[in-house]
């Protein structure tokens, strides 16, 4: 199973992503676990500043915004 | 070049309402129509020519270029990438985290972020519309003075003993390995990233900001209409010294971003409120407020944060008497 952590402080984007995530890897019946990080140090460790931030397998996809459509896909394929 | 939105206000108003523009609804109204519409076109326009410039600006390259840099320019850096820099609110944490992990001191952090809600490109651009290019001049370098001198007043008082722990800690290993956390290399963007990046933003920030238009200009024109005209240059337009402090403190519950904030500048000012008592309550409304202040208490302790808040406060106050007592001269 795929361990996905998105990174964000709360902010309305962050939740949006984990709920995109989720939905499309139901829709593709991959199974995944979708974590939602807030703890800013955890975050600073990431070396992320732009939030949401997504990652997987321990590295840093994508950041600064909710990912789009084709990109989730690719990944949770991969 | 903007007559022709007062004119399509006019056309509403008189011909197909049928109100006149002398009486207090059609004067509001007016004022609302015209406001809202020329608003709302400068920022389609504006914010996506804007976001196909600086389209490869992120606070990541802001990082990497502002460690190691001199503390001197570092605040004046600082405070100008704070001003052009987008970066949503809510990511004040880990840009502060990612900031102070490279290094940086707490002073040019702070410069970057206390300029970051005062000045963008949208509130540049609103003001420049709505208020003149003067005006516009002065609000820029008063919002900028204010997150150099917080800075340097910040790190002159050594706030970094007042982070919280793991942030103190950060911010010594950072010193000694500044070069580890440069970001990747970005490729150049093309026309067309450019083209896609713009385009989202636009979606993003006229979503976010198209209803706090409608709010401060809905004010503005409930201010223009509605109270009698002459009462508020009567009773605060001497700037007496106490409505600034006053004016400032009305600001902190008041929590709106510059967008919303600045057609009830015009409005206050045009109803003759000092432009020194304008500055102080826009300023107050836009920086000082508790929701986004609650947030940094992830990485300071209260004491900074407090501290912080009051020099805010302080520094908005002095600025309103300053102006206030300089107005006759400009």
């Amino acid at each position: 199973m795929k361990e996905i952590k998105v990174l964000g402080t709360g902010c309305v984007k962050c939740t949006k992503t984990v709920e995109v995530i989720s939905k499309i890897a139901n829709e593709l019946n991959i199974d995944v676990n979708v974590i939602k990080e807030t703890d800013p140090e955890i975050i600073m460790k990431y070396g992320v500043m732009s939030t949401p931030a997504v990652i997987i397998d321990e590295v840093n996809l994508h950041s600064g915004s909710i990912p789009h459509r084709q990109d989730i896909e690719l990944w949770l394929k991969k | 070049m903007f007559e022709i939105f007062a004119d399509l206000a006019t056309w509403l108003v008189v011909d197909v309402f049928g109100l006149s523009k002398e009486k207090k609804l059609g004067d509001a109204l007016h004022f609302f129509i015209e406001d809202t519409t020329k608003i709302f076109f400068l920022l389609l326009v504006m914010i996506y020519a804007i976001a196909l410039i600086r389209a490869s600006m992120n606070v990541e390259r802001v990082r990497d270029y502002l460690a190691g840099k001199n503390k001197g320019v570092g605040y004046i850096l600082g405070s100008s990438f704070g001003a052009i820099t987008p970066f949503c609110s809510c990511s004040s944490i880990p840009v502060f985290l990612g900031f102070t992990s490279a290094g940086i001191p707490v002073g040019i952090t702070m410069s970057f972020l206390i300029t970051s809600p005062l000045i963008n490109e949208v509130a540049v651009l609103l003001l420049l519309s709505l208020l003149g290019l003067k005006f516009t001049l002065l609000y820029v370098v008063v919002g900028m003075s204010v997150g150099i001198l917080g800075g340097v007043f910040l790190d002159a008082i050594r706030a970094e003993r007042w982070l919280q722990s793991f942030a103190a800690k950060a911010l010594k290993q950072g010193g000694n390995t500044s070069s580890t956390v440069l970001s990747k290399q970005v490729e150049p963007l093309s026309l067309k990233e450019r083209h896609i990046f713009a385009k989202e933003e636009l979606l993003e920030i006229f979503g976010r900001v198209w209803k706090w238009v409608i709010i401060g200009v809905g004010l503005g024109s409930a201010l223009h209409g509605f109270v009698p005209d002459g009462w508020i240059e009567e009773h605060l337009g001497n700037g007496q010294w106490w409505s600034v402090p006053s004016a400032v403190l009305l600001g902190i519950p008041l929590y709106s971003n510059a967008t919303g904030v600045i057609p009830v500048m015009e409005s206050l000012i045009k109803q003759g409120l000092p432009i020194g008592t304008t500055l102080a309550f826009c300023m107050s409304t836009v920086a000082a407020s508790f929701p986004e202040f609650i947030l940094l208490k992830q990485v300071m302790q209260w004491r900074l944060l407090v501290l912080i808040f009051v020099l805010l406060l302080v520094a908005f106050t002095l600025i309103g008497w300053i102006f206030n007592y300089l107005t006759p001269f400009i």
